[in-house]
């Protein structure tokens, strides 16, 4: 069954150093509250997982967090470059970042092959790409009753996945809908998980009966974080603000702004710093 | 209508290649803006799939994220991120699908990863998303691009995703049975691989700009059809429904001017 607890507890017990950590989330429902803490708390050498790294993903290279990354599309969407991902990649500053570089399919494919409990995915892939010329990891398989050749990727086991969703009721089972992402198989896929939620209802009362519940007893945590995916957005609670992705570029171009907003955002902020955004356009 | 940008040529040149029976997988940028366009324009019927999930997106202002809230609260259902790629594209359910990046070469291979080697990058890019898969499982590809010589280059440093790869019949070898790029839409003019070759080929010329700003403008020795068309220029429909869309766009992203 899942533990309703606080941030600050779920991150320091299932976050250790070194683990290999997925923040999902696919422009909606990104769990930039947790991720937040996970910086606050000091975790280092994370091996990180994520299909869209965005700005969160930058917060957390630029703060020293990570050793390695495992990606398929690391950008500002619709803005330009993540300059902190850059930075490591380029001048291995605040450390050199080993990075695990796949496409979508592949990676959406990997995730599904986790929550499968398979050894790894496959699929029509990479066909005429350079990707696998640089990625020891993309091999390929044949298949045994057709003969043909499909690209294969190894299954994704996070040590543990941690999203947001829209609520959860009082014993842990978790909602969410709008674009769903792969936050579902990132879940399943990992030993343990950490979901934040927009609140915590009496009564989940999922909307259709085909809605995306997460059941307590396939979480290990659940935080209640009004407007924890702020600046991305709930379905039905606040909006994404395209405003503040847009000013993200400024603000990491630089190392020293950087480090002044970590600082002034992150390290003196907590988790109810976010309930400002969530009351916003209620 | 003559008073337009050399970058709303383009958008309205890559609308008008989208036809109403499409399925296309929408490229977020200069995509997302050519496929909208269509849609307000000569294909209302159109179905817009955004990688996110969302399918049949009617969206008022253009998303800045392929995720954007407006995209899931217009579509006509959206499903998980695993289903869009295995069941829809691999499954082979896409006519068309439209891509920008940030190379390309004669063969129209693009690269959005690295410039410079991939270990030490001078450059490191977003990377591939979803583009490898796009380019290789939907019916055909457009592509669009401002024409630049850092843009079209003689050589790519990376392949991103496979267009015609080494010209000629590469896609058949590698038993691909799409038809990959068959039109790249520049500011300058409209490009489309030869029927033999592949080779990436000036089919109509924009009005305001001239051969030799093409060939300025192009990092390999650019080839020019036997026969070039003037493209026609944007109608007033056309140009109002771009601008509007773009207008709208721009003060909803900038509405919620709030930081964290």
């Amino acid at each position: 069954m899942a533990r309703l607890t606080s941030l600050a507890q779920a991150i320091s017990e299932n976050v250790k150093d070194g683990d290999t950590v997925a923040m999902e989330g696919f422009t909606h429902l990104i769990p930039y509250a947790a991720g937040h803490e996970v910086i606050r708390q000091g975790k280092k050498d994370l091996f990180l997982i994520r299909m869209t790294p965005d700005i969160l993903y930058d917060q957390l290279i630029g703060a020293g967090a990570a050793r390695g990354m495992k990606f398929s599309w690391g950008g500002n969407p619709g803005v330009g470059s993540l300059h902190r991902f850059r930075d490591a990649v380029e001048n291995h500053w605040p450390h050199p970042l080993e990075i695990e570089e796949h496409s979508h399919a592949a990676m959406a494919n990997a995730y599904e092959a986790g929550a499968a409990n398979l050894p790894f995915a496959m699929l029509r892939g990479y066909i005429g790409a350079d990707l696998p010329k640089v990625n020891p990891n993309i091999k390929q398989v044949t298949c045994p009753f057709t003969g043909e050749v499909l690209a294969a990727v190894p299954a994704i086991h996070p040590d543990v996945t941690i999203i947001h969703a829209l609520r959860a009721d009082r014993k842990g089972n978790v909602l969410l809908e709008g674009i769903v992402g792969v936050q579902k198989e990132a879940v399943l896929a990992a030993r343990r998980s950490i979901v934040t939620v927009e609140e915590i209802v009496d009564e989940l009362n999922p909307p259709s009966p085909n809605s995306v519940v997460l059941p307590s007893w396939a979480v290990t945590a659940v935080v209640a974080v009004p407007g924890g995916a702020f600046p991305s957005y709930a379905q039905g609670y606040y909006p994404r603000s395209n405003a503040f992705y847009i000013a993200w570029d400024e603000i990491a171009r630089d190392r020293a702004t950087f480090q002044k907003w970590i600082e002034e955002n992150i390290m003196k902020a907590g988790p109810g710093d976010f309930a400002k955004h969530a009351k916003k356009a209620a | 209508m003559s008073d337009f940008t050399p970058t709303e040529m383009m958008t309205i040149a890559a609308a008008r290649a989208l036809t109403n029976d499409d399925v296309c997988f929408v490229g977020i940028g200069a995509p997302s803006a050519a496929c909208n366009v269509a849609r307000l324009t000569h294909a209302p019927d159109i179905t817009l799939i955004y990688e996110s999930g969302t399918v049949g997106t009617r969206p008022d202002v253009l998303p800045l994220s392929i995720g954007d809230g407006e995209l899931c609260d217009t579509a006509l259902f959206t499903v998980s991120v695993p289903e869009m790629f295995r069941y829809w594209l691999q499954g082979g359910r896409i006519t068309t699908g439209f891509l920008g990046g940030a190379q390309i070469d004669r063969f129209a291979n693009l690269n959005t990863t690295v410039v410079g080697p991939y270990d030490r990058p001078k450059v490191r890019l977003p990377g591939g998303g979803g583009a490898p898969e796009i380019a290789s499982n939907c019916g055909q590809i457009f592509i669009t691009m401002a024409l630049s010589k850092r843009g079209f280059v003689d050589r790519l440093p990376f392949i991103t995703s496979m267009g015609h790869g080494e010209g000629g019949n590469h896609r058949e070898r590698l038993g691909l049975k799409t038809k990959g790029p068959t039109r790249v839409i520049t500011d300058l003019c409209v490009l489309e691989p030869d029927p033999a070759t592949k080779e990436l080929t000036v089919m109509s010329i924009h009005q305001g700009a001239t051969r030799e700003e093409i060939i300025d403008n192009c990092g390999w020795p650019i080839r020019f059809a036997e026969t070039v068309i003037d493209t026609p220029v944007p109608t007033e429909t056309e140009l109002t429904t771009l601008r509007d869309i773009n207008a709208r766009t721009k003060k909803a992203h900038q509405g919620n001017k709030e930081a964290a």
